[in-house]
C-alpha cells in the first residue's frame, strides 16, 4: 500500500464522487416526479397517454442502463440530438428510474382500500383532488421503503456512466489503474468511495424500514 | 427523410454477429443463474440458522452485496486477481464468479424469506412422523419454498441478464462490443449505423428480458389465486 499515492489522490476521488452524487441527486428527483406523473396518467386512466406510459415502463424496466446509455450517447447524435455526457447520464438514470419509481407509487396506490376513492367522491371532490389529497398521501407513506431501495438501486447503476465518458469514480480508477499500476490503492478508494457514499443511506433506509408509519385510516 | 442506417444490420452476417454476441452475455447470465440457485439454497438455510455469529456472517455478505455496485465488484476480481494471484483470469471467468456473489446473495435472501414463511407446523409435523433432518428439508420443506420462490427466482433471472450487460466494460466481446465493430466498420459507408445499431441492441436486450418478467409476473398471480 502507497500511502503518498492514495493521500496525493484523494481530491480526485471527492470531486468523481461529488459528480457521481449530484447526477444520483438530479436523477433520483427527476425520476420521482417522472414516476408521479406516469401513475397520476394511470390513476386518471387517460387514453393514449395510459398506453405510451406502459409502453415507456416495459422499455425501461426491461433494458439496461449501460444499453440506454449507449443509445442516448452514441445513438441520439445521428438524429441531430446531441447530449453532453452529464446530460446524457442524467437523462438515462431519469429514463430508467422513472419507471421504477412509478412501480414504487403504484404499489402505494393499490394499497390504499377502493373505499377511500370512493368515499372522497361521493363527498364531491374530484378525481385530481382524490388522487392527490386522499390517494397520494397514504400511497406514499406505504411506498417509503420501496422508494429507498429504489434509492440505492440507482445510486449503484451511477457505476456505469464511465461508459458515455463522464469521469465518475470508475472512470478514475481505470485511468489510475492504467497510468500508475497503483491497483490496490486504487481499488481501495474506490471502495472506500461507495461505502462512504452508499453505507448510510443504506442504514438510513433499513431504520426507516422498521419504523414507518403506515398512514392509513384505522391505524 | 435522413439515412438512420439500418441497411448496416443486413449486411453480411452483422445480425447474427449481434445475436451470437448477445448470446455471449445471456450464458453467462444462465451460468451463473445456475449456480446462485444451487448456492442461494445453501445460504438460505444457513441464514434460517439459530447461531448467532453465523447470522452476522451472512448479514455482512448480504449488506457487501447491497452495497457495493456489481462494477465495483467486477472491477476488483478482474484487476485484483490478476494483480494478487498472478492470474489472468478471463473477463467471462471475472463474470461468472462476481454474478454469481451477487446472485447467491439476492437468492439466498430470497429463499430465506421463503423458508420462513412455511408454517412452523410443517417442521413440527414432520420431526414428530420421524423424519430426520435430511428428509425434512428435502422433502417437507424445499417443495413448499419452491413454489413460493418461483416468481422471484425468474424475476431475478432478468436482473441477471440486464447486469451482465456489464461485462463490456471489462473487454469481454458481447453484443455491445460487437456493435461498435459493425459501426466502426462501416463508419464511411454508413456514418449513422450507430443509431440502429444501438437501437437494435436496445430492442433485443428487450425481446429477451420482457417475456422473462411477464412470465414472472403471471407466475407471481397463479401463486395469489
Amino acid at each position: 500500500m502507497d500511502l503518498e499515492f492514495i493521500s496525493s489522490h484523494i481530491p480526485m476521488y471527492v470531486e468523481a464522487a461529488g459528480l457521481t452524487v449530484r447526477i444520483a441527486i438530479y436523477g433520483i428527483i427527476g425520476a420521482l416526479i417522472v414516476g408521479l406523473i406516469c401513475s397520476l396518467i394511470k390513476e386518471l386512466k387517460l387514453p393514449v397517454l395510459k398506453e405510451i406510459v406502459q409502453i415507456y415502463i416495459e422499455l425501461s424496466r426491461n433494458t439496461p442502463l449501460l444499453i440506454q446509455l449507449f443509445f442516448l450517447y452514441f445513438g441520439l447524435p445521428k438524429l441531430g440530438i446531441v447530449l453532453s455526457s452529464k446530460a446524457c447520464a442524467t437523462a438515462g438514470l431519469i429514463f430508467l428510474g422513472g419507471s421504477y419509481m412509478a412501480e414504487g407509487f403504484r404499489t402505494g396506490i393499490d394499497s390504499v382500500p377502493q373505499i377511500q376513492r370512493e368515499s372522497a367522491y361521493s363527498l364531491g371532490l374530484t378525481r385530481e383532488q382524490t388522487f392527490f389529497r386522499i390517494i397520494l398521501p397514504q400511497a406514499v407513506a406505504t411506498s417509503v421503503p420501496v422508494f429507498c431501495a429504489n434509492m440505492i438501486f440507482l445510486i449503484k447503476e451511477t457505476s456505469v456512466f464511465s461508459a458515455v465518458a463522464l469521469a465518475d469514480l470508475m472512470y478514475v480508477t481505470k485511468d489510475l489503474i492504467g497510468l500508475y499500476y497503483n491497483t490496490d490503492e486504487a481499488l481501495l478508494m474506490l471502495v472506500i468511495a461507495y461505502l462512504i457514499i452508499l453505507l448510510p443511506i443504506s442504514l438510513v433506509t433499513s431504520w426507516l424500514e422498521r419504523r414507518v408509519r403506515y398512514a392509513g385510516f384505522g391505524n | 427523410m435522413q439515412d438512420l442506417g439500418i441497411e448496416v444490420l443486413f449486411k453480411g452476417n452483422n445480425f447474427i454477429r449481434l445475436l451470437a454476441g448477445l448470446w455471449v452475455s445471456v450464458r453467462l447470465a444462465l451460468i451463473a443463474m445456475v449456480f446462485s440457485i444451487l448456492l442461494g439454497f445453501l445460504l438460505g438455510m444457513i441464514m434460517t440458522s439459530k447461531n448467532r455469529i453465523v447470522r452476522l456472517i451472512c448479514r455482512i455478505y448480504l449488506e457487501i452485496v447491497r452495497i457495493m455496485p456489481q462494477l465495483v465488484l467486477l472491477f476488483l476480481v478482474y484487476f485484483g486477481a490478476a494483480k494478487h494471484l498472478g492470474i489472468n483470469i478471463s473477463g467471462e471467468i471475472a463474470g461468472v464468479i462476481v454474478f454469481t456473489f451477487w446472485g447467491t446473495a439476492e437468492m439466498g435472501d430470497l429463499v430465506r424469506s421463503a423458508l420462513i414463511a412455511v408454517p412452523k407446523h410443517q417442521y413440527e409435523s414432520a420431526y414428530s412422523l420421524g423424519l430426520n433432518k435430511t428428509q425434512v428439508y428435502l422433502q417437507i420443506i424445499l417443495p413448499q419454498t419452491i413454489r413460493r420462490l418461483l416468481p422471484s427466482a425468474v424475476n431475478l433471472l432478468t436482473r441477471m441478464i440486464k447486469t451482465t450487460s456489464l461485462v463490456v466494460l471489462i473487454g469481454v466481446v458481447e453484443v455491445v462490443k460487437v456493435g461498435k465493430q459493425i459501426i466502426d466498420a462501416s463508419r464511411y459507408q454508413n456514418p449513422n449505423a450507430a443509431l440502429s445499431i444501438y437501437g437494435v441492441i436496445f430492442l433485443l436486450y428487450f425481446a429477451v428480458c420482457f417475456p422473462i418478467s411477464k412470465l414472472s409476473a403471471a407466475l407471481e398471480k397463479k401463486l395469489q389465486s
